[in-house]
């Protein structure tokens, strides 16, 4: 057992798990944040993706205390007052999502590839880049249009900043 | 998993006493192979010792004719480095295919070429521009590091520092993905040293790792270009054979994939 | 219709919950004194199970029991069944293999659990699992649906000698035999349709409480049928009247069929809850997904085409063999028959069919429903057909089809099914022009010029939806009637609540089925809100699959709204001293037609409920509920045309364009239907290039993770085209067809045509993997 220190969506937290607790099950278990999910055990799907120090990663595959002193955003922690962040608008307006399991960590993933590639995001590089996410619902048709969308709103909203 | 326990590492000594003190421990690098296993229950590591925050170990270096990337640098930042993108853009590119983003934040060089995946992608350009293993006890030649399936010539406790690589005067990859695990189900490196000798390494194909393709290296020597390999026959013997790819199959992406690379190349 | 009625691509109202990770899904359920379920599961295909010593797991930390299949028998719980009874040409029943909830003698599947490990903690539940000894005693396994017929093959089940569930057939064979006589032109083609695992990205779990004081049972469940699920809990399974049952399946991430059935895993979580005295949850992981949730499809199948000489065809032999797994899942009996067999007349005339289909037991996981069930394997086998003619008799394979499209309507087919309507022509026309197919040869050249290999399929599917009516599916062996019910609450303050027998799990139907409300009344979809997924709530129904939900589910609704406009109407005419037959309904107000006196739906629902001034001799209350029982199936139809180029070099597959024309009859939500189609076209294209369930000779399940099994990413898939053409179902108020298998049912075909098209072979089996497009390319 150890004591892990870190800040989750901007609140400073003070866990005891044992060291074989991974990030994810921090969250879940220990911090009741289930938004992040879990859809495989081979690192693969991306429903568990979350962002650690502003990096998304998989949190299946983290240990809690790799994590400790970490910034750790989830999809709770996305929308900032109430207001949904122009990625998660945009899964919505575009339908891109259906079943909403894989969808937390789509969206994290998407913000992330966002920040990475700014507004000259192409179709084929948002197929590219998602491809540590597996959708088994959407075809990723909508998906696809929704980060694209999202890209420009995005960029929108930094100029306005 | 199994319970294990967790140290962060504060340098490479702090490492190597931590990792001497357990029973059975592991390093844990970026950890996208590492906890894997160990989610599945197939290792158990009485301690894992985390490289990852050791800073040290971390950053790109580029002085004279040598790129050394230091062992715990993220696959991302390789993919991302000017640096590396200018002296060896071939090295650059290949860091940008491994996994998928997520595991390009995560995985590391290092942790890479210790666990020596016989689909890994790195050891394919370890190999052909015959780059130097540093450990903290010693620098090895990458000819003499892989010693086939999951084995190297690391020595238990062993830490993979960094890997310095010469630039060449022209290199490629390409690679042909697994279609569901997104390892390399056939990946080839070539290169071409100022000096003109040529080498070339594939990852993915064969039954004892990566390996050089004497048959394409002689080739490419007479002739840098695509068109110099269509005459090359690979054998198939000694190459993996699963779903996914026969070892003819393979035997045909050393080949395609080799004349890729070239192109690639320029 | 309203901006938010019948037609409006409205944006989802359940979606806020789900991007901002509110969603609720069964993992997320914790109860107080939650302890944890880990099965031990065979790693052996076939094998006795001499003995179970749990003596040092009970030892370890945290451990509660560990129950084995024998205390399950011994409590009596019952063996999990199969809903559908088919009879053998030979008049004999099925042959079913008993399969206990945890095996207390035999496994048959690697992965069938023999015991249960329950802990304080899932670590602790997993380490203790370890330290249970079973004594297996390996027997001779077989994987193989061919193989498993063979004399001196391993036997599953004494009750079925050969491994034969039955052996049955549909047709006429002997009108068959004559149209073969006078055949001018024989096609043959023999093909297999590979396993699926359906992964639905939420692996199954449970969430089991008994209250021992009032002996009351609660499952939270990960299932498309809640109340199905309660119905063959507590019928069938023994573990406690409805009463005494009440089952909640939450947010649920995604179904496909998978989760129709009632698991072993639900049953022991239920029957140890009580027997350990702690709400007790399983959460399924990815291995055991593949492990135990139903594969799908697996059939291989030689199939013969007569044709006159004029290329009209004259009759159809299908031969198929499927295979089961190691047991009958709950629906699996009706797949290759009732649901296969009976779409073997496709789009087309065929005035002779005879199909026979031998199911059969093998050492591997059982097989059921998989989005589409049953007619993927016949538009596949269809389709296939069709392409492989073209190319023998040598005619455009578009021209061919429409040549023998059926173009009168109702149809009767030689199969049991009478089509209700369509316009086959206007679909495979508007999919042709989306693509440019007069322009296709042009590209090929210019493609090949390039180095690259172009080629083109086409795929015209028919299917049947909205399985019924239930007369009709208990005359040929179903255990359970396919009607759905609705309630419709109308609150004293005029807001609506939904309560529909079928569940959504990422359908839309919060949406969808309130823009049907709101058409109606032209109320907002704020006012309106559907209730599903707990048998506490919603009195019953029958659940979400086969693309029911809105030709079924929705239909109930609307004779539901039917009863409570009626009566509403009453009440309006009654408060504004009007004649009742004057009455309209607009914009959520109650119109004296031809007046402007008019009263708001707050206000007939406030009167209905103090019921101060009602018409003599009325009830108070707005509430009503309708069981709807369809007349027929629905036909959904379409066409697809894949585009595609080969990598002579690797053997790798790209699309250049996929078009879909679909008719749906009328479109509620034009936006989900698009978005179910992109799934069902990915999961069709999935099983064409990516997907296959690969068992090694010993029964191991080659391809058990997401390493080997390859799930379509987003780079593997095209943007998909899609067009609609419409001809309204007339069995139904709404005019609606179904929309949520057509993708998976139509779309392999079209890209396996396209793929030996483009190669210029056609011996090619699903999935078209690089290796095996490269092989097939170069010998």
């Amino acid at each position: 057992m150890s004591t892990v220190k870190l800040t989750v969506n901007g609140r400073a937290v003070s866990v005891d798990v044992e060291d074989r607790t991974l990030l994810v099950h921090l969250l879940r278990e220990n911090l009741n944040l289930t938004g992040t999910h879990v859809g495989c055990d081979t690192s693969q799907c991306g429903a568990c993706v979350v962002h650690v120090d502003g990096r998304a990663v998989k949190s299946c595959t983290m240990l809690a205390g790799q994590a400790a002193g970490s910034n750790v955003t989830t999809i709770e922690g996305l929308a900032k007052g109430g207001e949904l962040h122009p990625m998660q608008a945009a899964f919505r307006d575009n339908h891109g999502l259906q079943c909403g399991y894989c969808t937390p960590g789509m969206i994290m993933s998407a913000v992330d590839i966002v920040h990475r590639h700014g507004g000259k995001l192409d179709e084929e590089t948002v197929r590219h880049e998602l491809e540590g996410n597996i959708c088994r619902c959407t075809g990723y048709h909508n998906i696809v249009k929704a980060v694209l969308d999202a890209a420009g709103r995005m960029k929108v909203a930094q100029a306005a900043e | 998993m199994y319970e294990t326990n967790y140290h962060r590492a504060s340098s490479v000594p702090d490492a190597a006493a931590t990792f001497a003190k357990g029973k059975e421990s592991k390093f844990l690098a970026g950890g996208q192979t590492l906890l894997p296993v160990m989610k599945q229950r197939l290792a158990a590591p009485s301690d894992v010792i985390d490289l990852s925050k050791i800073q040290e170990m971390i950053g790109i270096e580029v002085s004279g004719d040598t790129v050394t990337i230091k062992a715990a640098t993220p696959h991302y930042d390789v993919a991302q480095s000017e640096a590396v993108q200018k002296a060896i853009p071939a090295l650059a590119n290949l860091a940008s295919m491994i996994g998928d983003p997520a595991v390009r934040y995560r995985g590391t060089i290092g942790g890479s070429l210790a666990n020596n995946d016989p689909a890994a992608d790195y050891p394919a350009a370890v190999l052909a521009l015959g780059a130097t293993i540093k450990t903290n006890k010693r620098a090895i030649a990458a000819g003499d590091f892989f010693k086939g399936l999951f084995s190297t010539a690391l020595e238990d406790g062993e830490i993979i520092t960094a890997v310095a690589f010469p630039v060449p005067a022209k290199a490629g990859y390409a690679k042909m993905r697994h279609p569901a695990s997104r390892f390399a189900l056939t990946g080839v490196f070539v290169a071409r040293t100022k000096a003109g000798d040529v080498s070339a390494a594939a990852t993915g194909a064969s039954q004892s790792g990566v390996m050089r393709v004497p048959a394409i290296e002689q080739a490419l020597k007479a002739n840098w270009s695509p068109g110099a390999l269509d005459s090359v026959t690979i054998s198939a013997n000694g190459l993996l054979a699963d779903i996914h790819g026969s070892a003819e199959y393979r035997a045909n992406l050393v080949k395609v994939m080799g004349q890729r690379a070239v192109a690639a190349a320029g | 219709m309203g901006v938010e009625g019948i037609g409006a691509s409205v944006v989802r109202k359940e979606d806020r919950r789900f991007i901002t990770g509110q969603g609720r899904y069964v993992d997320d359920v914790k109860m107080v004194g939650m302890s944890y379920a880990h099965f031990i599961r065979s790693p052996h295909a076939h094998a006795k199970v001499k003995g179970i010593d749990s003596a040092e797991a009970m030892k370890m930390p945290g451990v509660i029991a560990v129950l084995t299949g024998q205390q399950i028998v011994d409590d009596k719980v019952g063996n999990l069944i199969c809903g559908w009874a088919i009879t053998s040409k030979d008049g004999s029943p099925m042959k079913m293999g008993a399969w206990p909830a945890m095996a207390p003698e035999t496994v048959r599947f690697v992965g069938q659990a023999v015991a249960v490990v329950i802990a304080e903690t899932k670590n602790q539940a997993r380490d203790a699992a370890e330290a249970v000894v079973v004594d297996y005693e390996e027997l001779s396994a077989v994987a193989d649906v061919k193989a498993a017929i063979k004399p001196g093959a391993a036997q599953l089940h004494p009750e079925a000698p050969g491994n034969v569930v039955y052996d049955w057939h549909l047709g006429d064979e002997a009108a068959v035999k004559d149209a073969f006589g006078k055949a001018a032109n024989v096609v043959t083609l023999e093909l297999t349709n590979n396993r699926l695992v359906p992964n639905a990205m939420e692996p199954r779990a449970a969430v089991a409480h008994y209250d021992q004081a009032e002996e009351h049972f609660t499952l939270y469940t990960t299932s498309q049928n809640p109340h199905v699920a309660r119905l063959v809990l507590s019928a069938f399974y023994n573990i406690a009247p409805e009463n005494k049952l009440r089952v909640i399946a939450p947010d649920v991430g995604g179904g496909f069929g998978s989760k129709i059935y009632i698991y072993p895993e639900e049953m022991v979580a239920l029957w140890a809850s009580k027997k350990v005295g702690r709400p007790v949850k399983w959460t399924g992981d990815r291995t055991e997904a593949f492990l135990t949730d139903a594969h799908g499809r697996d059939h291989v199948s030689k199939a013969e085409m007569a044709f006159d000489k004029d290329n009209k065809i004259l009759g159809l032999r299908v031969k198929t063999y499927a295979n089961f797994g190691a047991y009958m899942s709950l629906f699996s009996s009706a797949v290759p028959t009732y649901l296969y067999a009976t779409l073997l007349s496709g789009q087309y005339v065929i005035p002779a069919i005879y199909a026979e289909v031998m199911g059969v037991y093998t050492n591997t996981t059982p097989v059921d429903a998989y989005r589409g069930a049953g007619r993927p394997e016949a538009s596949y086998l269809l389709e296939r057909m069709m392409e492989t003619a073209a190319r023998q008799l040598k005619v455009d394979p578009a021209e061919l089809r429409k040549k023998n499209f059926i173009t009168q309507f109702p149809y009767q087919t030689p199969v049991i099914m009478a089509y209700d309507i369509g316009d086959f022509n206007a679909s495979i026309d508007a999919a042709m022009k989306a693509i440019d197919y007069a322009g296709f040869p042009a590209r090929k050249a210019k493609a090949k010029a390039d180095g690259k290999l172009r080629g083109i399929g086409v795929s015209c599917y028919i299917e049947a939806c909205g399985i019924a009516p239930s007369k009709a599916v208990g005359s040929l062996g179903a255990g359970v009637g396919l009607w759905e019910s609705a309630e419709i609450r109308v609150n004293p303050v005029g807001t609506i609540e939904v309560l529909t027998g079928t569940h959504s799990h990422g359908q839309g139907h919060e949406t969808s089925f309130a823009q049907i409300i709101s058409d109606r009344l032209g109320v907002p979809l704020s006012q309106v809100s559907i209730v599903h997924g707990d048998t506490d709530k919603v009195q019953f129904g029958m659940g979400t699959y086969g693309s029911r939900s809105i030709a079924v589910g929705g239909a109930a609704i609307v004779k539901a709204m039917e009863k409570v406009e009626a009566k509403a109407k009453k009440i309006a005419a009654h408060a504004l001293e009007a004649s009742e037959s004057d009455i309209v309904i607009e914009n959520g107000e109650f119109k004296v037609t031809g007046t402007d006196k008019s009263i708001a739906l707050p206000m007939v629902a406030l009167a209905a409920y103090t019921a101060h001034n009602l018409p003599d001799g009325m009830e108070p209350g707005l509430k009503e509920t309708a069981f709807y029982d369809p007349t027929n199936f629905t036909f959904p139809a379409g066409a697809y045309i894949c585009e595609l180029e080969v990598d002579p070099g690797t053997g790798k597959t790209s699309f250049v364009n996929f078009v879909a024309a679909d008719d749906f009859g009328r479109l509620i939500n034009p936006m989900i239907v698009e978005g179910q189609v992109h799934g069902g076209l990915a999961q069709g294209i999935g099983q064409a290039l990516l997907e296959g369930a690969v068992y090694d000779g010993t029964g191991q399940l080659v391809t058990a993770s997401f390493m080997d099994y390859t799930m379509p990413r987003a780079d593997d898939l095209p943007s998909f085209k899609l067009s609609h053409t419409t001809t309204l179902c007339p069995g139904n108020p709404l005019g609606v067809k179904g929309c949520g298998e057509a993708g998976a049912i139509g779309a392999s075909a079209a890209v396996i045509n396209a793929i030996t098209d483009a190669i210029g072979n056609n011996k090619l089996e699903m999935p078209a993997t690089p290796d095996r497009v490269w092989h097939a390319i170069h010998g």
